[in-house]
């Protein structure tokens, strides 16, 4: 065996409350495609913005062509013949196609030389990119086309792709393996982060399975598939067990009704499509996916952030479709989403602003002359007490909170007027485990008093935890449905990577 | 933005004191006396009844258009148009004094200042809309306008408005009795003043008090919040616009009705931009606003005292106001 | 009876809209690099005192023209210094600077009021002077006039045909992958600054000592901003600005011709047409018009962080 082009060694890096890459060995050949898969939170991304230069291992070393390397920034990674394939961070729409790879190579080439280099290396490798074409009116995966074109013609040895496909059409998903066959052909090596399982056994050498942070196997394509893969990824054995509290039996009427909803996809999301989804008063129903896959934008067009371009959308009942998000707010629905401060409140304002915010028409006077301030306390110093938070002084900035704070904060708001429907996107994300016991307290306790809740999770343990049924969502579709007992982690495994489980009934 | 009233007084007396001393630097090269000219300011603006009056004259459209830029500045819009909202509200509200000539005082001005606010209003809707349907942005679209507004009224004045009697001066017939706003006696100190400090104490107790203070904060804090909040959002837009507008409107309205007597094209040496300045100043506090239109009036009258005393051009005063702006935009440099 | 009055006109165009071509080409530089420059009124005025001032003590107009560029780069970079290293709102800024050059340019100008000089001087090209109508239309002018479509050109070929132009571009667009691609996004926006206020001090340079051959008190009349509406309106191209000053420049001088013979249509509503089309030409593209503008205009970088 060939000495490795690239190795990591020991590789360690923690941040506050997680350790994210523990003590991670990996070594790259060259002319090879080494996948490196795992659940959400395993610790890949970090892995590879290591690589990049984005962050500093706080241990570790990295070695290349057998020599100790130092990466502290992308300047040093690309020096070192390192190339990462982002989404379009790094490109100018405005420019063509030429334009944008002569903006990032460190030496001059322009003009016609240039437009022959760039058609040369995309028909060498299947491409076929036109020099002059403007990117903005490029696909996502034409734009993927030109990150690889600007690497290579920048001469890196080492291409980096992170979850490539995610945003891919079939075709162009077949399109871009093709592109990794041809490039380890020709002696390049390819680190390839992803967690479609099909695509990983099409074109790796070698998959390394990652989980919480530590490599838990390495093998040759061989060895790897989907039945031994997956239950590396999602080992069962090593979850805590459930302390599930199981719903009242008696349910109402739906909550939320959704049928065959679709939402258009934005620059890096995936949209929605054909969606049918119902949770009714009074049950969890948990959301389960990799991240990306169309949580936020499932969360939003219940919110009516984001408009059903088709399908419709019963709330209580009554037609919602068309509803702005005002009067879906009005009609019962809570928000919790992961970033509070970015999505669901002001950090300039105060605690009790925010909290007002919630509903101001409740709280508004003289017909918004003034607000009814003792009553939006009153009411919010009860919401902290009713979900046995303590209650925090209400007149403070919110930016002056802690992470975990805000969270209790915005749930105290949102739970406050007993809504009918909750929708909770990764309302634990970020959280230490106090705060992260109590949101899920509050969440089966809304439920148990008749509230519909709608859990859209990349933590598998807590939708086992807390979902009285699940369903799966894979590229914008529900995939699969059941409780989570009977669907076992296996297969809701396979579900959230796209692959088939091999005895589904 | 989040300042206590007193860090913020202090702040703009720090800056005050940075920008008059780089403008007496900027005296003494040019051979004159600093001193001398501060004095000469203060005294001419502050020292007699009669300069304090006229003082207090100066500050009257400030204050109007600073809100201007204050109302909408709330969520970050910015609206450079005041000069050309003030020269419609003129405009709407000499076509009322010239048209209504023989209506009684109240019932007339009370329609002035309707279609001042109106003029002004539309105006700056204009703005508005194309931002809120996402075709422009606010800060071209009403610095365009602006010279489309100060050309109709030239138009207006030198054709179908022309005073008959006016000798090809450019101007409007001038106004009858009836629409002229009072001023005290002895000064020319009139009812826009008070028009202008309610406007403020209304805007002030709006953004403190009211629901709708609440959710323009919330919008200016954090719009992607506001939006999944399900705060009205582009109504706000056109609203505050609107409101903005309007007031620059009744500036407007009130410098034809109460110190020209008729419109002219001369009718604002820029109150629209130095209402901007003012407004950038005080950082969009009310308090904050009152006091640097006071500083702005005092430098800007100063301006022209220092063309006697000193025999210096009179827009030497745009030089301390631009200082005092510059020290006060490189100190902030937070938001861009 | 026609032939005439199209030669005016024409000649009034190529006249009146030098100084506006200079002012939009400046301002097409910073904001390509992702700055809008509201303050460009007072650049203008800066070059405008500084060439007047330098012609009458040295009687030399090609030193008068240096002085503008000079003095409006050095103007403009304490405006790029504001806005870059200060991270100050442009806009706000901008505004201030137009103020501080309108009241240097008096402070500086109050001396030199009316005094007369000789300026640049018109200088017929050989042959082409000769040629009906177009001849004295096009081809007797002074020299900055001359230089105009060659400037615009030029600097067409810096951003379009260079490296150097290609990184403004894309400090102007995106930034971070100017950053990325390891360019440093301040150091190219000081230097499109500094080259956009050589540029606007020259357009003053032309309004005071090649058109009025005079100085009065902010002389510019709101040509800084007319240009600022010229870049939209050019849709951020050098070659479409010329076009775009030629036609506004037209109005001008129509204008001036129309009420010479005292015709009916008023002249305020011929200067309106600049500003209505380019409010119309912005609602208009409205979704398609923000590709033209870089996507970045206004923001400011932050660096790594």
């Amino acid at each position: 065996m060939t000495s490795p082009t690239l190795s990591l060694r020991g590789i360690t890096k923690s941040f506050p409350g997680v350790v994210a890459n523990d003590r991670v060995d990996l070594d790259v050949h060259a002319g090879e495609v080494h996948a490196v898969v795992g659940e959400n939170g395993a610790g890949k991304s970090t892995l590879v913005k290591i690589l990049y230069g984005f962050y500093r291992a706080d241990a570790g070393q990295v070695q290349l062509d057998g020599e100790p390397v130092a990466i502290h920034s992308p300047e040093d990674a690309r020096g070192l013949g390192i190339g990462m394939v982002f989404q379009d961070l790094v490109q100018v729409p405005a420019f063509t196609v030429a334009e944008n790879v002569a903006l990032f190579l460190p030496f001059a080439l322009g003009g016609a030389a240039l437009a022959g280099r760039i058609v040369k290396t995309s028909q060498q490798y299947g491409l076929d990119l036109d020099p002059q074409a403007p990117v903005w009116r490029l696909s996502v995966g034409e734009r993927q086309k030109l990150e690889i074109v600007k690497l290579l013609l920048a001469r890196a040895r080492i291409l980096v792709f992170d979850e490539p496909t995610r945003s891919l059409a079939p075709h162009e998903v077949a399109a871009l393996l093709d592109v990794l066959t041809r490039l380890k052909r020709d002696g390049y090596a390819v680190v390839l982060i992803a967690h479609k399982l099909a695509e990983v056994l099409a074109v790796a050498d070698r998959v390394t399975v990652m989980r919480r942070g530590r490599v838990v196997a390495s093998l040759p394509r061989a060895e790897a598939s989907e039945a031994t893969l997956v239950p590396l990824m999602f080992d069962e054995s090593v979850r805590e067990p459930a302390p599930h509290r199981p719903a009242a039996a008696s349910r109402g009427v739906a909550a939320v009704e959704l049928r065959g909803v679709g939402v258009r996809a934005e620059a890096h999301g995936c949209g929605l499509a054909g969606v049918d989804l119902v949770v009714e008063a009074g049950e969890v129903v948990g959301v389960a996916g990799v991240s990306g896959n169309g949580q936020r934008e499932l969360g939003d067009v219940i919110l009516g952030a984001v408009p059903c371009a088709t399908g419709s959308k019963r709330l209580g009942g009554q037609d919602a479709t068309r509803w702005p998000v005002a009067r879906v707010r009005a009609s019962g629905v809570a928000f919790v989403p992961d970033d509070a401060l970015g999505l669901a409140a002001v950090e300039s304002l105060t605690v009790l602003e925010n909290a007002a915010l919630g509903d101001p028409r409740r709280y508004a006077r003289a017909g918004g002359l003034a607000m009814d301030w003792p009553a939006a306390r009153d009411d919010q110093a009860q919401a902290f007490t009713r979900l046995g938070f303590p209650v925090p002084s209400l007149d403070a900035r919110l930016g002056t909170l802690s992470g975990g704070n805000v969270q209790r904060a915005v749930l105290a708001r949102e739970l406050a007027h007993a809504p009918r429907l909750i929708v909770a996107l990764n309302p634990t994300r970020g959280l230490d485990a106090r705060s992260t016991a109590a949101t899920r307290r509050a969440l089966l306790d809304a439920r148990d008093a008749g509230a519909a809740v709608l859990l859209i999770s990349e933590d598998l343990d807590e939708l086992l935890a807390l979902a009285d049924r699940l369903v799966v969502l894979f590229r914008g579709r529900i995939v699969g449905a059941g409780r989570p007992a009977e669907l076992g982690v296996e297969t809701i495994g396979h579900l959230m990577t796209g692959s088939v489980p091999a005895d589904r009934g | 933005m989040a300042e206590t009233p007193r860090a913020a007084l202090l702040r703009a007396g720090g800056l005050l004191a940075v920008g008059l001393a780089a403008f007496a630097l900027l005296l003494l090269a040019f051979g004159r006396n600093p001193l001398r000219a501060y004095v000469d300011i203060l005294a001419s603006t502050l020292g007699s009844a009669y300069g304090f009056s006229e003082t207090l004259v100066k500050i009257t459209p400030l204050l109007l258009t600073a809100l201007a830029v204050a109302v909408p500045g709330r969520i970050w819009l910015i609206n450079v148009g005041g000069e050309g909202q003030l020269f419609m509200g003129a405009l709407g509200a000499t076509w009322a004094a010239l048209h209504l000539a023989d209506w009684p005082r109240l019932p007339l001005l009370a329609v002035m200042a309707l279609l001042g606010f109106a003029g002004g209003g539309a105006w700056a809707a204009i703005a508005g809309v194309l931002r809120a349907r996402g075709w422009a942005s606010e800060t071209i679209s009403t610095l365009l306008l602006n010279y489309v507004a100060i050309l109709l009224v030239h138009y207006v004045v030198f054709g179908p408005w022309r005073d008959p009697e006016g000798l090809n001066y450019p101007q409007t017939a001038a106004f009858s009795d009836a629409a002229l706003l009072p001023s005290l006696p002895g000064s020319r100190v009139h009812a826009g003043l008070l028009l202008g400090v309610l406007a403020l104490a209304a805007f002030a107790f709006v953004v403190a008090r009211t629901r709708w203070g609440l959710e323009m904060r919330a919008v200016g804090g954090n719009a992607e919040a506001a939006r999944r909040l399900g705060l009205p959002i582009t109504r706000y837009v056109i609203v505050l616009m609107i409101v903005g507008g309007g007031l620059a409107g009744l500036a407007g309205m009130a410098e034809v009705s109460a110190i020209q007597g008729r419109l002219r094209p001369s009718l604002s040496p820029g109150y629209g931009y130095t209402g901007f300045l003012v407004a950038w100043m005080a950082g969009g506090h009310p308090l904050g606003i009152v006091a640097a239109a006071f500083a702005l009036a005092v430098i800007t009258a100063g301006g022209d005292i220092l063309q006697i005393t000193q025999a210096l051009p009179g827009s030497v005063a745009n030089i301390l106001m631009a200082v005092l702006l510059f020290v006060v935009l490189g100190r902030a440099g937070a938001r861009a | 009876m026609i032939a005439p009055f199209v030669r005016s006109l024409l000649a009034g165009a190529v006249v009146s809209g030098t100084p506006l071509l200079y002012a939009t080409l400046a301002e097409v530089i910073g904001q390509r690099a992702g700055v809008v420059n509201l303050g460009l009124e007072g650049v203008m005025l800066v070059g405008a005192v500084a060439a007047f001032v330098t012609t009458v003590h040295t009687g030399s107009a090609a030193a008068g023209v240096l002085a503008a560029g000079l003095a409006g780069a050095a103007f403009n970079a304490l405006f790029a210094w504001l806005v870059i290293d200060r991270r100050a709102n442009q806009l706000a800024t901008g505004l201030a600077l137009m103020f501080a050059g309108v009241g240097l340019s008096a402070l500086v100008g109050a001396p030199y009021i009316g005094r007369p000089i000789t300026g640049l001087v018109e200088m017929p090209l050989p042959g082409l002077a000769g040629l009906p109508v177009l001849g004295p239309a096009l081809f007797v002018h002074d020299a900055l006039v001359y230089a105009a479509v060659p400037v615009a050109i030029a600097v067409r070929w810096a951003l379009f045909s260079t490296r150097w132009g290609l990184a403004v571009r894309a400090v102007g667009e995106n930034p971070v992958a100017a950053f990325a691609a390891g360019r440093d996004p301040r150091v190219l926006q000081y230097q499109a600054l500094l080259l956009a206020g050589l540029l606007g001090g020259v357009a003053g340079a032309h309004l005071s000592i090649g058109i009025a051959k005079t100085w009065a008190e902010w002389m510019t009349a709101g040509r800084g901003f007319i240009a600022v509406a010229l870049v939209i309106f050019a849709r951020w191209q050098p070659l479409r600005a010329v076009a775009g000053a030629l036609l506004f420049g037209g109005a001008i001088s129509l204008g001036l011709l129309l009420q010479a013979r005292g015709l009916a249509v008023s002249p305020f509503v011929l200067d309106m047409l600049p500003y209505v089309l380019s409010l119309a030409v912005l609602a208009a593209s409205g979704g398609t018009g923000r590709h033209a503008a870089p996507a970045s205009l206004g923001r400011v970088f932050r660096g790594s962080s």
